[in-house]
């Protein structure tokens, strides 16, 4: 048998910790917020401008987060919107055009295996679990704010 | 009957199978590299005028495939066997490769240790007699690794440093009874080996205790020092896990620092993207064909060892939390 | 002052998601799922409404707004129909948006292909 045994395994981990290399985490962070804020004021340029109308509020944020998955969508499309995610992370992929992204980049990608079992069935692939979340613990916080409080 | 075995684990052949020619077809990324001048053919584009990455990845292996045996002046008919393997799941690369000779064709799956294992094989064909003549060859697409093993190509997200790039290359040797070139001295199959990584972003420490644990048995075996090597070349380790690597031999006492290479450092400029340095099975495979085998030929080396490190998982395995299984194969080579 | 307010906060939110990334290498998967969920719990709450407030889009673009959007839409169907309202509510809330990953989604996957 040559798996390391548990007590190995834990020696290996130790001596490892000599050759990790540290994540650029204060790069990340800096980036991450400067790309996240700047995606978030073009969609307040969007909100902005659909307020100045006559639009009712509620409607001016739902159109505003369609224009956004629009724009991650395109983006993706031209193939632009997994550099800026190389580059910025979380500051890419957590605005709503990141789930537009992690939506067409599987579609695109499963497109030469069909489009029912290809396209239809992956599209999800990332932006399912976090729909799939958002919605349990959206109802799972509403019961207790109907029941509880 | 009189065996050909050294120690634990080597095979060491009287009369060493010669490896006649080898090419190496890269992609886009790899062409601007260091080595880029070095390989036959070079893509422009990742799909290669393919509908798909798997055909382009295909595509790629056939092309080094000819290559190889116009270089060497060989028929497809005389050639006894292709061994060749590659990253997609059930090889697809090596098979879609394979349909298009009339050649027997052996699969393998040894991820990116496929090279030195197809190389060993062959050789051992050859010094049973069985062959002639024997393609070894292996591939790996960048495009269709990341789909297969991670996400889909144009989802963006950050890797960790100790990430690896899988490359866009595939590599095609020639081994034969006879001839002119490279000799295959010895063999050293590696065991499989798992320290508990399950992290398929760190690749290199998992490949590490592989590759020390292969290079350990080669030297023992053998009876011979770093010093009867001129280069030691991993495939894959990447920076961090050749430090690793160099660190577990010195514990052992064995220092290489001063003629270890790795090729997944030596394929790619350093780059964010790039992270720990390239992997895949067509990484040590176009940098073997490429490069060693034209530096070996020339007699810029006396002696190399060629070990290959393979990184065992599946996504499925990984998913599940499974740790990862690694192996290396040692290949020694002699000019001439 | 609406852009400068939306770039702080929105900026703010992916620090923290980046920040939570690098510190427990999870996957980006594992953090937009916390991310939306963090919302829904911060929604209830009530921490979000006033985030929304001060930033506009700053707070309903990143995930974490989108719970938020779930669980107002959820609540507001809920005062008029009690439990059946949190049925009928929580979609209709986010139909903007998933109707577009949808139906852009579908259409960017007809008119481009992956470039790798």
């Amino acid at each position: 048998m040559t798996k390391a045994n548990i007590r190995e395994q834990e020696a290996y981990s130790v001596f490892l910790e000599d050759f990790r290399p540290k994540r650029p985490t204060f790069r990340n962070i800096v980036v991450a917020f400067f790309t996240g804020g700047m995606i978030c004021a073009v969609g307040q340029g969007v909100l902005s401008y659909l307020l100045s109308g006559s639009m009712p509020e509620k409607q001016a944020y739902a159109l505003t987060s369609s224009v956004m998955v629009f724009l991650g969508a395109f983006l993706t499309g031209l193939g632009v919107y997994d550099k800026l995610g190389i580059f910025a992370g979380m500051g890419a992929a957590l605005p709503i055009t990141g789930l537009a992204n992690s939506v067409v980049s599987p579609a695109m990608e499963y497109k030469r295996e069909g489009f029912v079992l290809g396209v239809g069935a992956r599209m999800f692939q990332v932006a399912g679990p976090v729909i799939v979340y958002a919605t349990l613990a959206a109802t799972i916080v509403s019961l207790i704010k109907l029941y509880v409080f | 009957m009189e065996f050909h075995r050294r120690g634990t684990s080597t095979c060491v052949f009287q009369e060493m199978p010669v490896l006649v020619s080898a090419a190496a077809v890269v992609g886009p990324r790899e062409g601007e590299g260091p080595l880029g001048d070095l390989f036959d053919m070079v893509y422009s584009t990742t799909l290669l005028g393919e509908t798909s990455w798997e055909k382009a990845e295909s595509k790629m292996l056939r092309q080094a495939v000819d290559l190889a045996l116009a270089k060497a002046g060989l028929e497809e008919s005389q050639i006894d066997f292709i061994i060749a393997g590659d990253l997609l799941n059930q090889i697809i690369s090596s098979a879609y490769m394979a349909r298009e000779y009339d050649i027997p064709f052996l699969g393998i799956y040894g991820a990116c240790a496929t090279m030195s294992e197809g190389i060993g094989l062959g050789a051992f064909l050859i010094a049973g007699r069985f062959a002639r003549y024997v393609v070894a060859a292996s591939s790996s697409h960048h495009d269709a690794a990341e789909r297969q093993f991670r996400y889909p190509t144009e989802f963006g997200h950050q890797r960790p440093p100790t990430g690896q790039w899988t490359a866009t290359a595939a590599g095609a040797v020639v081994l034969g009874a006879q001839g002119k070139g490279p000799r295959v001295e010895a063999v050293t199959i590696g065991r499989v080996q798992d320290f508990g990584i399950s992290e398929p972003n760190d690749m290199g420490s998992a490949m590490a205790p592989g590759f020390a644990d292969t290079v350990w048995r080669h030297f023992q075996d053998m009876a011979r020092q770093p010093e009867d090597y001129d280069l030691v070349i991993s495939g894959d380790l990447g920076n961090i896990g050749s430090m690793i690597a160099r660190e577990l031999l010195r514990r052992k006492g064995i220092a290489i620092d001063d003629r270890h290479q790795d090729a997944g450092v030596m394929l790619y400029h350093p780059s964010p993207e790039v992270g720990a340095g390239g992997s895949g099975c067509g990484c040590v495979a176009c940098v073997f064909s490429g490069k060693l085998w034209k530096e070996l030929y020339n007699k810029q080396y006396g002696r190399i060892l060629l070990v290959a490190t393979g990184a065992l998982h599946s996504p499925t395995s990984c998913q599940q939390g499974e740790t990862i299984p690694c192996v290396a194969h040692a290949v020694s080579i002699v000019s001439g | 002052m609406a852009y400068v307010k939306a770039f702080l906060v929105g900026g703010f939110l992916c620090a923290i998601a980046q920040a939570a990334m690098d510190l427990t290498k999870a996957n980006p998967a594992i953090i937009m799922v916390s991310a939306v969920s963090a919302g829904a719990v911060l929604s209830g709450l009530g921490l979000y409404a006033p985030l929304v407030e001060v930033a506009g889009a700053g707070a309903t673009i990143p995930l974490p707004g989108f719970g938020h959007t779930l669980v107002t839409g959820m609540m507001e169907d809920a005062a008029q129909w009690g439990l059946f309202g949190i049925l009928t509510g929580g979609f209709k809330a986010v139909s903007a948006g998933l109707l577009s990953a949808v139906l852009f989604g579908y259409l960017m996957a007809v008119l481009f292909n992956p470039k790798g």
